[in-house]
């Protein structure tokens, strides 16, 4: 069984101080650390899992510039087959269904049984390629899926819906998943591994002419128009406020 | 303009209120620009869903059928290219839920027509639509431009706040035909993940913890302080992907809406789908060592500072103020 991962190199924002740059339309990156997309690590995984279970082939995919490839020696490091690169010049501003576009273009005339990409990016927060890519390729797909089960021809797949709820269902194989976080425990590359993976070629690719039907126009940080009350002081002192507040509220 | 389609997201029989949230900013969007509101609706016996779609919408487009028994979005897509096809509206608006995100991608290819998710604000422009959404988990707003009608928004929950109307839509039944048949896909089940133990939803106190923990290791200080403040444990959703605490705590979108009379979350950057499961808590305290975390336009009080250091001196002065 020939499985894919879509891996995409994201900026680790969580904890910085994210800044608009000169041209009003991205970030400044310069200053932070980036990492493999979180749901791309458990995406990842899952295949890593399908691989052992179903001695399958997993082949990892990133669109993005040369700094990609630590993502993909990462996985390869962590157990996956190969891996491709499609450099992504020409593609700053386009869209995530332009972007599913460039790795249809990839995938066309490859036979892979199951295409696997994380629910979402964490930087664009889209949540598009994975459908759009199943579209793209003509086949079926099922997004935010927290558990999958590779049998006989099909896959059966519970999605995460709101509130507590699992949607389960059965698709064809070949198709695309989209996996959530959350379903399983994303292993970490053993020394051996990650050595390994150092001396592996990663095919590269160029991008096809991106189709966005949609243009950025600009980004901006959000006013946190926040009411809330700051206590302001010393840790000490603020430990203080908040004791009182805590008692004033019944908790103490 | 001409008009807004709003696709109805419903289950288990009940229409979710992310579909009136959807209706009352289509209102908005169309009422200007002389279009109109279109609430499409497809489901198997969900005639008792009509009325209250009517006084929502200038008109209700009603697929009934087997097809559509279940949410299936291979048969919804078809549909709705279909649809599409004969109404040829400016814009088709989609909740962006789980539902939503199987749908709206995967439809806006076959509509080769241009898509925005989890969209906060539109306007109208000139050509198309002009529509805003979050990244970097709400650090950032995006404006995106949609030069091409019709333009697919999927519409972020809970953003939008519902609100009344006395329209009286005309009901259109409409047949999508033997489009919807033959899928690659099938629904099983809908599966309820059971609540073992702890009932996040009952506390009056809850204390809701996030990645800023960093480690199992830190568990016990905030267990040790929950438990002598009287609260419940809750968690954001990476605590519950870590394992350190049961998917049953987990607050938010994809857990559990809770209204405690007080909730206090430590080292949560408050991202929408966060937020969306605790803003009705009567009074919202944050401690964050990011003043600009989201979390604080929630908050009635805050406190920016190292969880690790404020907690240990907390617990020291609530032992004294209790004794
Ligand atoms: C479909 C979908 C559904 C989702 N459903 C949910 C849901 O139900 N519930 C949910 O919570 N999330 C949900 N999420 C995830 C959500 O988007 C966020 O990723 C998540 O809420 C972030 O959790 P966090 O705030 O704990 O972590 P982060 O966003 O990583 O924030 C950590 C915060 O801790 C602060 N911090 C770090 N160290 C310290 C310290 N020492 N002291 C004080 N503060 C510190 C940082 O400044 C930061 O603000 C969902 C996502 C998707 C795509
Ligand atoms: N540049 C990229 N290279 C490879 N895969 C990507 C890229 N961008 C997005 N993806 C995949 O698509 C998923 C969803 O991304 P998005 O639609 O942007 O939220 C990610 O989790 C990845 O699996």
């Amino acid at each position: 069984m020939e499985i894919a991962v879509c891996l995409k190199r994201v900026p680790d924002t969580a904890e910085a101080d994210v800044k608009v740059d000169a041209t009003g339309k991205d970030i400044v990156r310069d200053k932070l650390a980036s990492t493999i997309n979180e749901a791309d690590n458990y995406a990842l995984e899952e295949a890593l899992l399908a691989k052992e279970k179903h001695s399958a082939n997993v082949t990892l995919v990133s669109v993005g510039s040369q700094p990609s490839e630590e993502v993909l020696r990462m996985g390869m490091a962590k157990g996956a087959t190969a891996a491709a690169r499609i450099d992504d010049a020409g593609l700053g501003g386009s869209d995530s269904i332009a972007l599913a576009g460039v790795l249809a273009a990839w995938f066309k005339g490859k036979s892979f049984d199951l295409i696997v990409c994380g629910a979402i990016a964490s930087d664009d927060g889209n949540s598009q390629v994975g459908p759009a890519l199943a579209e793209l390729l003509g086949l079926p797909h099922a997004a935010y899926v927290t558990k999958l089960d590779i049998q006989a021809g099909k896959v059966v797949v519970k999605r995460e819906l709101e509130g507590g709820f699992l949607d389960v269902k059965e698709l064809a194989l070949p198709c695309v998943v989209t996996i959530q976080t959350g379903g399983n425990t994303p292993r970490y590359a053993s020394i051996m591994g990650i050595k390994r993976a150092g001396a592996k070629a990663i095919e590269q690719a160029a991008s096809v002419k991106p189709d966005s039907r949609t243009q950025l126009v600009r980004v901006y940080v959000p006013q946190v128009v926040s009411a809330a009350q700051m206590f302001e002081g010393t840790t000490d002192e603020k430990a203080t406020k908040l004791a009182t507040l805590l008692k004033e509220k019944g908790a103490v | 303009m001409s008009s807004i389609l709003v696709l109805v997201e419903h289950r288990q029989g009940a229409i979710r209120d992310v579909t009136f949230e959807m209706l009352t900013a289509a209102r908005k969007l169309a009422a200007p620009a002389g279009g109109k509101v279109e609430a499409v609706l497809f489901g198997d016996g969900c005639d008792a869903m009509l009325p209250g779609l009517q006084s929502q919408a200038d008109r209700v487009v009603y697929a009934a059928g087997p097809a559509f028994k279940d949410f299936n979005y291979e048969s919804y897509q078809k549909a709705l290219v279909k649809l599409v096809a004969e109404r040829k509206p400016s814009a088709v608006l989609i909740a962006n839920s789980a539902f939503g995100t199987d749908l709206g991608p995967s439809l806006a290819v076959a509509l080769n027509a241009g898509l925005v998710s989890d969209a906060v604000a539109f306007t109208k422009a000139d050509s198309g639509f002009s529509v805003s959404r979050g990244m970097y988990a709400g650090k950032l707003v995006a404006d995106w431009s949609v030069g091409s009608e019709p333009a697919v928004i999927m519409v972020r929950q809970s953003n939008f706040k519902p609100e009344p109307a006395s329209l009286s839509g005309e009901v259109v039944r409409w047949e999508a035909g033997d489009v919807v048949s033959g899928g690659k896909t099938k629904f099983l089940s809908l599966e309820e993940v059971p609540t073992t133990g702890i009932d996040i939803t009952k506390a009056t106190i809850v204390v809701g913890i996030g990645r800023g923990i960093k480690e199992a290791k830190n568990m016990p200080l905030v267990q040790e302080f929950a438990k002598e403040i009287g609260a419940v444990l809750a968690a954001s959703r990476p605590v519950v992907d870590a394992g350190w605490l049961p998917k049953e705590v987990q607050v938010g979108s994809s857990g559990k809406t809770i209204k405690p009379k007080l909730y206090i979350a430590l080292g949560i950057s408050g991202a929408f789908q966060h937020i969306a499961g605790m803003k009705g808590a009567d009074t919202i305290i944050a401690v964050n060592k990011d003043p600009k975390a989201p979390i604080f336009s929630v908050a009635h009080y805050g406190i920016v500072d190292d969880l690790h250091k404020v907690i240990p001196v907390l617990r020291t002065k609530i032992k004294e103020l209790a004794s």
